[in-house]
């Protein structure tokens, strides 16, 4: 039961938030000032992301060797590989530096 | 373009993030299983709040401490879609009702897949996006939760480096002026600042602000050589 309602609550706060846009501002538009900064939401979420998935919690979870992987993947990406093959050199990378 | 097509080049966009979810998911499906969550719980969790973040967070405290804590740290790692929702208001259409249903489709990947630039997002693109990703998270957990694939040897794998691989690439495309580079470096910056201090949901949250850099002014673009003003 606890399990359940937790679950529950949990999917119900996701789906609130995710719909703030429309509950919080139904059909006004945002000025042109908050468009800017919206603009650059997107870039902004995608490097703390990544900086927070690699350093985990109090940066206990920097492993160099998963950051060489995506540094590999990111070099291959800028000798425009495609997205796919260049992931996947990226983990054969860190897989590879593993194994030793 | 029409919205069929926008739709198809949504799901296109994303197999490369799907194919990170599905390994997620099998992650979370065999930690799940070890923590005795058995089948229905985990395989509905997936299906309705589809969050990767939330539910390893609610999996791993919810054993350690209270319910309410547990919830409380799940929730907030999600708040980041408090500010997403917002920014994506003016790009969704119809009632409220049908704005926040098509709200239901913002995930990470797809957010960033449905930017058009501009503060712009293209719906139809966005929910493109997350049908594979969804499919495959809901997949992955099913897997997870059948097979039980040792963490250690994913790991050893190196399932690890794919999602944020996938985050790197998609910033790279996405970092294209130097507006935009100054301010996701500030995103990381404050995020790996706050990750020191206080809980990875709050670092995200704060990491928004790095975006304040837009209301700055806007230098005006250079005057080419020849060029009449």
């Amino acid at each position: 039961m606890r399990l359940w309602l937790s679950i529950l609550a949990v999917t119900l706060a996701n789906w609130l938030m995710k719909a703030s846009g429309p509950l919080v501002l139904g059909h006004r538009t945002l000025p042109r000032v908050a468009r800017n900064v919206v603009a650059l939401m997107a870039p902004v979420l995608l490097a703390a992301l990544i900086v927070v998935d690699l350093a985990g919690p109090d940066w206990e979870g920097f492993d160099w060797t998963q950051v060489f992987g995506v540094l590999v993947a990111a070099v291959a990406g800028l000798a425009r590989v495609p997205i796919l093959p260049a992931v996947l050199i990226g983990v054969l990378a860190t897989a590879g530096l593993r194994l030793f | 373009m029409s919205t069929r097509t926008d739709f198809v080049s949504g799901m296109r966009s994303a197999v490369g993030p799907a194919a990170a979810t599905l390994v997620l998911g099998i992650s979370f499906g065999a930690a799940a299983a070890a923590a005795g969550w058995g089948i229905a719980a985990p395989v509905f969790f997936s299906a309705f709040a589809f969050s990767g973040s939330a539910q390893f967070s609610l999996l791993t405290t919810l054993s350690a401490g209270t319910a309410v804590a547990a919830v409380l740290s799940a929730v907030l790692i999600n708040a980041r879609y408090l500010v997403m929702g917002v920014a994506l208001n003016d790009s969704l259409t119809g009632s409220r009702f049908r704005r926040a249903l098509q709200a239901q489709a913002l995930v990470d990947a797809s957010f960033m897949v449905a930017h058009e630039g501009g503060g712009r997002f293209n719906i139809a693109r966005l929910v493109g996006a997350t049908v594979p990703q969804w499919s495959c998270w809901l997949v992955g957990t099913l897997v997870g939760l059948l097979l039980r694939p040792d963490p250690e040897l994913l790991e050893k794998c190196g399932a690890d480096v794919v999602f944020p691989a996938f985050f790197v690439l998609l910033v790279l495309d996405e970092v294209r002026t130097s507006r935009a580079a100054v301010a996701a470096l500030l995103g990381a910056g404050i995020a790996g600042g706050l990750l020191l201090v206080t809980e990875p949901g709050y670092a995200l949250l704060a990491a928004t602000a790095g975006a304040l850099v837009g209301v700055l002014p806007e230098r005006p673009a250079p005057v080419k050589s020849g060029e009449v003003r």
